[in-house]
């Protein structure tokens, strides 16, 4: 029995800055989980995939990331994404900081 | 210091300017990701978590006081501010963009510096003795040797695509504060007849599969060095595996040939290539050796160093904890601990980069060491100057007083940077040395090595550490496996497994645990935690652990 398609958002580097970034339902990207395209299609989900890898002059590592729908929009599931959502826990800098700066959708 | 030949200049600017152009041709897509991957590699620059990582070579862990003011600058200008040194005493930096960083190779090249050989499948940073030239025990300063060995390396045409990557360390005394057993090759200088050698180890190394070196050879003249290492390293890369990452170290190809038919092997090769070393690598280390020469030692007396001691308590326990003895009588080797309570072991500021760089200027003849327990050292400081140095670390948030003790543990940047991460290890860290400082039983303790890596790939050293702990994505959760019993220096050895791992907000009370029945258990408080252990076994530290419910745990 072929397993069950659990939700996901599709997610990469910048490459020129390094950054997290998500695609979004228009087929940009932006800095921002929340704002992300909850891909529930796997179909759809690896599509989008060949998408991020034909843009590889805009993001490095494009992969498919569980995710789960929130009241802001799409969620981390795994620990690991919800550090890339948010950055170190030991400074005060990645995401968590640029949302103080008023800049995560740069 | 070393100062780089016309020769090495030339070397290090092509490079930067090579890579250079490997970005702009990243950039307007004249090369895939792909193509790119292995370039930026060869240059140290990972993809990590949220940004890219740069990870610097710190040759042997010694730079000048001039290498260490760019780094703060380069900290300042091109990243956050900060920089983390690692167990390979070399530095990273946790937030460059990849269009920032051809500016920082050439400022790196403006100091003699580089990122060379600090990634991929080739021979990396040659480790040594932090206390090297300075130590009172040594048999002779190990560096003339690890750089040219360095020298040797670098862009050595047959070993830019081993199996795997391949990492040497060199230590000058019996002590072995370089941890030659955990390394590919480890090298230590022994003497024998008067003479000096290399007693040759190899196929240690920690990660998925810890092994500890084995003796390939007891005495190996000096002259034979780079024959013998190429031979080794030959032998290695014909029978490597390339099949599989998780078998491709030389500790895997020593194990399943056996120590008998590598070393075979190794000298067969050795005695067909030793007659094309026709010497000039000795003449080159006659040169390297004259440009290691102690620096002129001042003469002043003690009496100053000696009235703070008597008078400042602050003072006095920092001595006691931070301060090693030195070959020469009225001078002192200061290690500057990074293990601040609550912060990130090994993390330097770039105000503090700049303070330990003016110090070394005013009292410590220009040099600096990073060793590979993540802190830094001034190798060279007059007893007389103590006071001054410590006053000046207090004032930067540096006389931390704590070598050696509990919350001076390695610890591996795990899943707050490392995108090999499996868990997080800095706040880990940070917890259990603000806990015991808390409950007042860091002192009580003693000396104790806790070493933290967030994933099987050991960088935090856990499996050397006294107490060790890896943390493990089980199932969606960061879990923490702890070990026992592991050693670094002279009696190296492997920790073991307790048992089931822990979680997150376990792993303090879990560590409390162990050290409170290492306290009630101890002789007295000479018997270190480590030598508690080698009397008592794991049994009772088990029992702490688990209790009664060791099974259901």
């Amino acid at each position: 029995m072929a397993r069950k398609f659990t939700p996901k958002v599709l997610t990469a580097n910048d490459l020129r800055l390094g950054d997290v970034v998500y695609m979004t339902a228009s087929g940009d990207w932006t800095r921002c989980h929340a704002e992300a395209e909850l891909l529930e299609d796997e179909a759809d989900a690896e599509l989008r995939l060949l998408k991020a890898h034909g843009q590889s002059g805009i993001v490095v590592g494009a992969y498919l990331a569980d995710a789960k729908a929130g009241p802001d929009g799409p969620e981390p599931v795994h620990f690991r994404e919800a550090f890339r959502s948010r950055g170190p826990s030991n400074y005060d800098l990645g995401k968590q900081a640029d949302s103080k700066r008023g800049t995560a959708h740069v | 210091m070393y100062e780089y030949s016309d020769f090495d200049e030339a070397f290090v600017r092509a490079r930067a300017a090579q890579f250079r152009q490997q970005v702009e041709r990243r950039l307007d897509g004249s090369l895939t990701e792909e193509e790119f991957r292995p370039l930026r590699l060869m240059n140290g620059l990972y993809l990590q978590l949220h940004a890219y990582m740069l990870r610097i070579a710190i040759p042997y862990g010694t730079l000048s006081a001039g290498q260490m003011r760019q780094l703060a600058m380069i900290a300042e200008r091109w990243d956050e501010g900060y920089g983390h040194f690692t167990t390979r005493q070399n530095i990273q930096f946790n937030w460059p963009k990849l269009v920032d960083v051809p500016d920082i190779i050439d400022a790196l090249a403006d100091v003699q510096m580089h990122a060379i050989q600090t990634s991929g499948n080739t021979i990396r940073n040659t480790t040594t003795d932090v206390f090297a030239g300075a130590a009172a025990d040594e048999i002779a300063d190990p560096r003339p040797i690890a750089e040219l060995i360095r020298e040797w390396s670098t862009d050595h045409a047959e070993f830019q695509f081993l199996p795997r990557k391949f990492k040497i360390a060199i230590t000058g005394t019996e002590a072995d504060r370089a941890v030659i057993r955990a390394h590919d090759i480890g090298l230590q200088l022994v003497e024998k007849d008067g003479e000096i050698g290399l007693k040759v180890l190899v196929g240690g190394g920690l990660g998925r599969t810890p092994m500890l070196g084995q003796v390939i050879r007891d005495f190996l003249p000096v002259a034979d060095l780079l024959p013998y290492l190429e031979a080794v390293i030959s032998t290695y890369n014909l029978m490597g595996r390339r099949d599989n990452k998780y078998k491709a170290r030389i500790k895997i190809t020593v194990f399943e040939n056996g120590l008998d038919a590598f070393k075979a092997a190794v000298e067969e090769e050795f005695a067909r290539i030793r007659p094309t070393f026709s010497g000039v690598d000795q003449e080159i280390l006659r040169v390297i050796a004259a440009q290691f020469a102690p620096p002129a030692f001042k003469n002043d007396p003690v009496d100053s160093y000696e009235a703070a001691l008597s008078v400042d308590p602050v003072f006095r326990r920092w001595v006691a904890r931070n301060i090693t003895a030195h070959k020469v009588e009225n001078h002192a080797i200061v290690t500057i601990s990074l293990k601040e309570h609550g912060k990130t072991p090994g993390d330097a500021t770039a105000d503090q980069m700049r303070v330990m760089a003016d110090l070394a200027d005013r009292y410590g003849y220009g040099e600096l060491r990073i060793s590979h327990e993540q802190n830094v050292v001034l190798p060279h400081v007059a007893k007389a100057d103590l006071p001054a140095v410590h006053a000046e670390l207090l004032r930067a948030g540096l006389a931390t007083a704590n070598v050696g003790l509990l919350s001076d543990m390695i610890c591996c940047p795990g899943m707050d940077y490392c995108a090999l991460a499996t868990a997080r290890s800095i706040p880990v860290a940070e917890n259990l040395a603000t806990h015991f400082r808390d409950i007042g039983l860091e002192d009580e303790i003693g000396n104790l090595k806790i070493k933290i890596s967030g994933c099987i790939n050991a960088c935090g050293h856990h499996h050397i550490g006294h107490i060790g702990i890896l943390g493990l994505d089980r199932a969606g959760v960061e879990n923490y496996q702890i070990t026992l019993g592991g050693d670094a220096g002279p009696q190296a050895a492997i920790g073991d497994k307790t048992g089931p791992g822990f979680a997150y907000d376990e792993v303090v009370p879990a560590i409390e645990r162990i050290l409170r029945a290492y306290l009630a258990l101890r002789e007295s408080p000479a018997e270190t935690f480590i030598d508690a252990f080698r009397r008592l076994g794991a049994a009772p530290f088990k029992e702490a652990l688990y209790g009664e419910n060791r099974d259901a745990a």
